[in-house]
């Protein structure tokens, strides 16, 4: 069985800790988020999960066959057109040219790209087309476990939700797992099974809240009714210092 | 290949969107011819006189004997460059401290006037070759230097990342991740240290050595031939504005379509 598992995990930036005593373990098929406020270390955690970063204290476990990384800001490469961005993580694993350019156009399609902007470089691809690029290149590979870190937090209502679907369909249908890091809590109930709360200074779980409705069930009404609940949690309303504010 | 064919297709539009270019340079000819009716033909010879002295000029063996010798210096002094500052320059550039070491003396390299080199250089080499192709190496390799440093410098660390997370094996990582950054700083500095050799290869030809362009150029100064003497700029300036307008400029343009 593929897992990730994570034990004891402790990091350090200089004499600053960031992470102290993580543990977690993320199955095959499931949608773990991380939840928490900015500069809690959640990127960090992230990139140590994706072995961008390396493990100093306790360990990392990864035994998925496969993975791949949407980031925030997509990163695309910009002197490479939209079908050849989407491309490269097919080549890098091997792919031949002529498969990995199929596949690429096919998925940008399915993502709401047009033939159009298949030539088109980065810089003439608004945020929101960026995005789905950044997506595509990630989903394209089929990985058997999916990083996501913040990729929804600049985009429309419209376009999340359409992404949403993409994701909540490739976990059904390639069983894929996702590990989920984001400052939305209503982000997290929509499309986690587990959501960990990741208080800061220095980085630790608080508190873990499962969610087993199936992620094709969560309608709008769920999703605000969980998230009012959730907002009433002690350690929720502490992690994200909400008893500051005088909003009533 | 591909990527050539292009280069070649897209050569026609190119050279159509250049009659702007030609006409600016037809009023600079105005101009001159202005100059001419204006200060008479020892001061500044009418176009026409040096066109027709240019024309005859062709079609001596001399001439193109001493712009044989000419463009071998450049190229040599070039090259030379062109291929140090390259290579150093990324190395210095992969290399926090070699690159903080390496800015003192790029900035000694440029602030040095190279009147100053030539001095040197002749003192040095005396009266030949390697005096001029010394001068040329020192005047442009900075240049390039800087270029190839800064691109290496510059290289995006979020990419580094990106690439890292897909797995890219090492020569994916350099043709499409370092490789296009790093050249589109590397180029224009190739451009630019071109015309530099270029200008630098007359000036220290014509301080020291008998022959060459830049030696034919003392010549008619010294025999208050100014038909000659501004015969020999255009070819000067025509070679130079045919290698970058003619060869270069394309090869830009396709290689930073991807640029905003």
């Amino acid at each position: 069985m593929e897992s990730l598992e994570v034990k004891h995990l402790t990091h350090h930036f200089g004499f600053t800790e960031i992470l102290h005593d993580i543990n977690f373990t993320l199955k095959k098929g499931e949608v773990l988020s991380i939840v928490g406020p900015s500069g809690g270390g959640k990127t960090t955690l992230l990139h140590l999960c994706a072995g961008l970063l390396d493990v100093e204290e306790g360990f990392v476990n990864n035994s998925f066959k496969s993975t791949a990384f949407a980031f925030q800001e997509g990163r695309l490469l910009p002197w490479k057109n939209v079908i050849d961005n989407i491309a490269v993580g097919l080549l890098a694993r091997g792919d031949k040219k002529s498969v990995a350019m199929q596949k690429s156009k096919d998925i940008a399609l399915k993502f709401g790209l047009e033939e159009d902007d298949f030539e088109k470089f980065p810089k003439d691809l608004s945020g929101g087309m960026k995005q789905r690029v950044n997506f595509a290149r990630a989903l394209v590979t089929k990985p058997s476990l999916l990083f996501l870190d913040e990729p929804f937090s600049a985009l429309d209502i419209g376009l999340k939700r359409e992404l949403y679907a993409h994701l909540i369909e490739s976990c059904k249908e390639d069983n894929m797992s996702i590990l989920f890091i984001t400052h939305d809590l209503m982000e997290g109930i929509r499309l986690s099974d587990e959501i960990l709360l990741l208080k800061a200074d220095p980085g630790h779980i608080v508190k873990t809240f499962k969610y087993d409705t199936p992620k094709d069930k969560r309608d709008d009404v769920f999703v605000y009714e969980e998230s009012a609940k959730i907002l009433q949690d002690k350690e929720i309303i502490e992690t994200f210092e909400l008893n500051s504010l005088e909003l009533k | 290949m591909k990527f050539f064919l292009k280069i070649l297709k897209d050569f026609p539009a190119y050279l159509w969107s250049g009659w702007g270019a030609i006409a600016s340079i037809l009023l600079f000819i105005a101009l001159w011819d202005v100059g001419n009716q204006t200060y008479g033909n020892l001061v500044l010879p009418s176009p026409l006189e040096t066109f027709k002295t240019l024309y005859a000029m062709l079609h001596s063996k001399d001439v193109w004997e001493q712009i044989d010798i000419t463009l071998y210096r450049a190229s040599v002094g070039f090259g030379l460059s062109l291929l140090f500052g390259s290579v150093l320059g990324l190395i210095a550039g992969f290399f926090a401290t070699a690159s903080m070491m390496s800015r003192p003396i790029v900035t000694i390299l440029v602030g040095m006037p190279p009147i100053a080199w030539i001095v040197l250089a002749m003192i040095w080499f005396g009266m030949g070759d390697e005096t001029v192709i010394f001068t040329v190496v020192v005047a442009s390799f900075p240049i390039i230097f800087v270029g190839a440093l800064q691109g290496t410098r510059t290289l995006d660390g979020d990419l580094k990342e990106m690439a890292d997370s897909f797995h890219f094996p090492w020569y994916m990582k350099f043709v499409d991740v370092y490789f296009p950054h790093i050249f589109s700083y590397i180029f224009p500095a190739w451009v630019s240290g071109l015309g530099m050799a270029w200008k630098i290869v007359i000036m220290a030809e014509l301080l020291a050595t008998s022959d060459g362009l830049g030696a034919e150029l003392a010549i008619a100064r010294s025999q208050l031939d100014t038909p000659t003497a501004l015969a020999l700029v255009t070819i000067m300036i025509g070679s130079l504005m045919f290698i970058e307008y003619i060869i270069l400029e394309p090869i830009k343009r396709e290689v930073e379509l991807w640029r905003a």
